[in-house]
C-alpha cells in the first residue's frame, strides 16, 4: 500500500494536525508520503520528514499553492494522487476544502471524518451529528478520505525521510485569494489544547469571556464558544466548537453557560472529563458530565479562577 | 443570472435518532423531516439575490423518494421559483448526487450553484466541492458572505483560524455557512403561492446517471455512551475532584 498524506501547514509551520493523519496512515499500514504543498514552505518539509512513519517528502513550492486554493490544490493533489492507494488530509476547513475536488476528479467517492481504521478499505466514521457510528468499506482503487484528528494520537519525530522537491504547477486560473482575517491568541488553539473552557449564550456578552480568559490562563487552556456565543458576536467564528464548528477532545473540557444542545455535544463529547457549570439544573449538559456544578456562573467562574 | 440551489430533506434538526436494533441504519420512522438547515440558508440566499436584483430565477432541486417534495415547496414558499425532483429510492452518495447535479448544471447553466456545506445526516461536506470539480467552476466554501461584482462572486469563507476571502469567476459553487443570514419563515399567502409553482420530475436513468456506489455501509452502532458523572456542591468541591480523583489540573 502507498499512502499520500497531504500536510496541514500555513506555509511558517507544520501543524500538529498533520501528525494525527500520519497516525491514521499508520493504522492503515504501508509506504508513507507527505505532500507539502505552498509557498517557501521548506521549513514545513523537513519538520516533516520527521515524523515517524514517513519515508518521503514532497514538496510543490509554487505560488499557485501558497493560499492552499481548493482548484489548484485539488488539481495537483490528483494529479498525485492516482499513483496511490489512499489519500489522506485532516478533517479541517482545508482538508474538507480541497479533497472532495480532488476525489471527483478521480471518479472516487470520499470517506469524511474517520474515526478509527479497521482494515486498509474499511473505517468508521460518525454521522448524525455523532448520534451513530458507521462502518464503512470502500472499493474504489484510490480510498480518499479526511481523519477527524481529535480520535488519533500524535505520531513522534523519529524519521529522516528523504525531501524531494517536485514542480508541479496546477494553476486553475478560475479563483484568487483577496484578503483574510486570522484571529491571533497566545492561547493553545482548540485542536490541541490539552484543557479547554468554553462560554455559551449565559455568558451574555464578548466582555465576560475575560473571565474564562483568565481561568484558561491559568490552567493553560484554550477558549472556545458555543454557536449561541458565536452568532450573538460574543466571540469569533473559529472558537466555535460542535457538529460543524471544531471537534474537539480534550482532557478537560468546561461548559460555562451552555446548555448542551445535540449540535454542540458532537463537538465535544469525546473528551475524556466534562465539567459543566450552570445555573440550570434541568440543563441537558449535565447529563453527559463528569462533574457537574449548579451555580451561577457569574459567581462560580471569579471563585474558581481565585482558587486555582 | 439563474441561481440553481440543491436542496436535501433529512431529519429535523431538533430530533436525536437512534440506531435501529440490528444495527442496519438509524431508525427515521415517524420523525419530523426538514430541509437541511445549510440548504434552507442557500435557498435564503438565492432568494435575496433576486430580490436584490443580481439573480433572475431561483431553481430549487432535490434527489430522493416523492416525499422530498415537501421540502421543494418549502423553498418555493420561501421565494424560489420552480423545482425539479430526481427521483430516487436509492441513498445516493455525495459523487453520485454531484454528478447528477453537473446534469442539472449543464441543463440549467446556472451562474451560481448555491448549496449548503454540509447535511445534518449525512455529514460528508462534500457536494458542492465535487460538484464544482466535475464542472470546472471555482468555489467558496463555508461562506458567510457572498457578494456579486461583475463576473466574479467575492465569497468570505469561514475557517479554523478565522476567516478568508477568495474572488471566484462565474460560473462558481458556493457553500453556505449558518452565519451567512437568517432564513425567514415563509408567509401563508406565500404557502398558497407556492402551490401553484412547477416542479419538473426526472430520474437518474433519464439523465443517464448510474447511482450505484463504490461505499458500502457494513454496520451502524451507537456511540459509547458516558457513563453518569455526579453533581458537586461548591467550587472547592470542584477544584478537588479535579485534582485528586480525575487528576486533571
Ligand atoms: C445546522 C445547525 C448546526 C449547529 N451547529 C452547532 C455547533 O457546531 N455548535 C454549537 O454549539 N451549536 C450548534 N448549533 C446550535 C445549537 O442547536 C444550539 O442552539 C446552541 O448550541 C445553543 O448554545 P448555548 O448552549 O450557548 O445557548 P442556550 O441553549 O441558550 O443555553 C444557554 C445556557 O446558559 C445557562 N445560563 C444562562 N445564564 C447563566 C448564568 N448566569 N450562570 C450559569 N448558567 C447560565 C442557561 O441555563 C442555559 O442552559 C447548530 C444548530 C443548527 C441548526
Ligand atoms: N439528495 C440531495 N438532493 C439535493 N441536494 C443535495 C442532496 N444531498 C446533498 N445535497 C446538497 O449538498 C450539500 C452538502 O451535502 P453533503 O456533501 O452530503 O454533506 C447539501 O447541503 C445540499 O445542498
Amino acid at each position: 500500500m502507498n499512502i499520500l498524506v497531504i500536510a496541514e501547514h500555513d506555509n511558517v509551520s507544520l501543524k500538529a494536525d498533520t501528525h494525527k493523519v500520519v497516525a491514521a496512515a499508520t493504522a492503515i499500514g504501508g509506504d508513507i508520503t507527505v505532500l507539502v504543498a505552498g509557498l517557501n514552505v521548506g521549513d514545513v518539509a523537513q519538520h516533516a520528514a520527521k515524523l515517524t512513519g514517513v519515508t518521503k517528502v514532497l514538496v510543490a513550492d509554487n505560488a499557485c499553492y501558497e493560499h492552499h486554493l481548493a482548484e489548484n490544490l485539488g488539481l495537483l493533489v490528483a494529479d498525485l494522487g492516482k499513483d496511490y492507494s489512499h489519500i489522506l488530509a485532516s478533517a479541517s476547513t482545508t482538508g474538507k476544502n480541497f479533497l472532495p475536488r480532488t476525489a471527483a476528479l478521480l471518479d472516487v467517492g470520499q470517506i469524511s471524518d474517520i474515526i478509527s481504521v479497521i482494515a486498509s478499505d474499511t473505517f468508521t466514521r460518525p454521522f448524525y451529528a455523532g448520534n451513530a457510528i458507521a462502518t464503512v468499506k470502500s472499493k474504489d482503487s484510490v480510498k480518499v478520505i479526511t481523519v477527524r484528528t481529535s480520535a488519533f494520537d500524535n505520531v513522534e519525530e523519529t524519521a529522516t525521510a528523504d525531501v524531494v522537491a517536485i514542480d508541479n504547477a496546477h494553476d486553475a486560473g478560475i479563483s484568487s485569494y483577496v484578503s483574510s482575517e486570522l484571529t491571533k491568541s497566545e492561547r493553545p488553539e482548540l485542536g490541541s489544547a490539552r484543557i479547554i473552557i468554553s462560554g455559551g449564550r449565559g455568558m451574555q456578552n464578548g466582555d465576560n469571556f475575560k473571565m474564562l480568559e483568565e481561568v484558561a490562563d491559568k490552567l493553560g487552556a484554550g477558549v472556545g464558544a458555543s454557536r449561541a456565543a458565536v452568532d450573538a458576536g460574543f466571540v469569533s467564528n473559529d472558537m466555535q466548537v460542535g457538529q460543524t464548528g471544531k471537534i474537539v477532545a480534550p482532557e478537560l473540557y468546561i461548559a460555562v453557560g451552555i446548555s448542551g444542545a445535540i449540535q454542540h455535544l458532537a463537538g465535544m463529547k469525546d473528551s475524556k472529563v466534562i465539567v459543566a457549570i450552570n445555573k440550570d439544573p434541568e440543563a441537558p449538559i449535565f447529563q453527559i458530565a463528569d462533574y457537574g456544578l449548579e451555580a451561577d456562573l457569574f459567581d462560580a467562574i471569579p471563585e474558581l479562577s481565585s482558587k486555582l | 443570472m439563474k441561481i440553481l440551489v440543491p436542496i436535501k430533506r433529512v431529519v429535523d434538526y431538533n430530533v436525536k435518532v437512534r440506531v435501529k436494533s440490528d444495527n442496519t441504519d438509524v431508525d427515521l420512522s415517524n420523525l419530523k423531516m426538514s430541509i437541511n438547515p445549510f440548504c434552507e440558508i442557500a435557498v435564503e440566499e438565492a432568494v435575496r439575490l433576486k430580490e436584490a436584483g443580481i439573480a433572475s430565477e431561483v431553481i430549487v432541486v432535490s434527489i430522493g423518494e416523492k416525499a422530498c417534495q415537501e421540502q421543494i415547496r418549502t423553498a418555493l414558499a420561501l421565494g424560489a421559483d420552480r423545482g425539479i425532483q430526481i427521483e430516487t429510492s436509492e441513498k445516493v452518495q455525495p459523487l453520485t448526487v454531484a454528478k447528477l447535479l453537473h446534469k442539472v448544471v449543464e441543463q440549467e447553466q446556472p451562474q451560481i450553484v448555491l448549496l449548503g456545506k454540509q447535511t445534518i445526516d449525512g455529514d460528508n461536506n462534500q457536494t458542492g466541492q465535487m460538484l464544482a470539480a466535475l464542472a470546472g467552476m471555482p468555489q467558496g466554501t463555508f461562506a458567510s458572505e457572498v457578494k456579486v461584482d461583475g463576473d466574479k462572486v467575492h465569497v468570505t469563507r469561514e475557517v479554523d483560524g478565522g476567516l478568508v476571502t477568495v474572488a471566484l469567476s462565474l460560473p462558481a459553487v458556493v457553500t453556505t455557512d449558518l452565519r451567512l443570514n437568517e432564513p425567514r419563515y415563509a408567509s401563508l399567502p406565500n404557502i398558497m403561492k407556492a402551490k401553484r409553482k412547477p416542479i419538473v420530475v426526472t430520474t437518474p436513468e433519464e439523465l443517464g446517471v448510474d447511482v450505484s456506489s463504490n461505499i458500502e455501509v457494513l454496520k451502524v452502532e451507537s456511540p459509547a455512551s458516558r457513563s453518569a458523572g455526579i453533581m458537586v456542591a461548591s467550587v472547592d468541591e470542584l477544584i478537588d475532584k479535579l485534582r485528586n480523583e480525575a487528576k486533571v489540573i
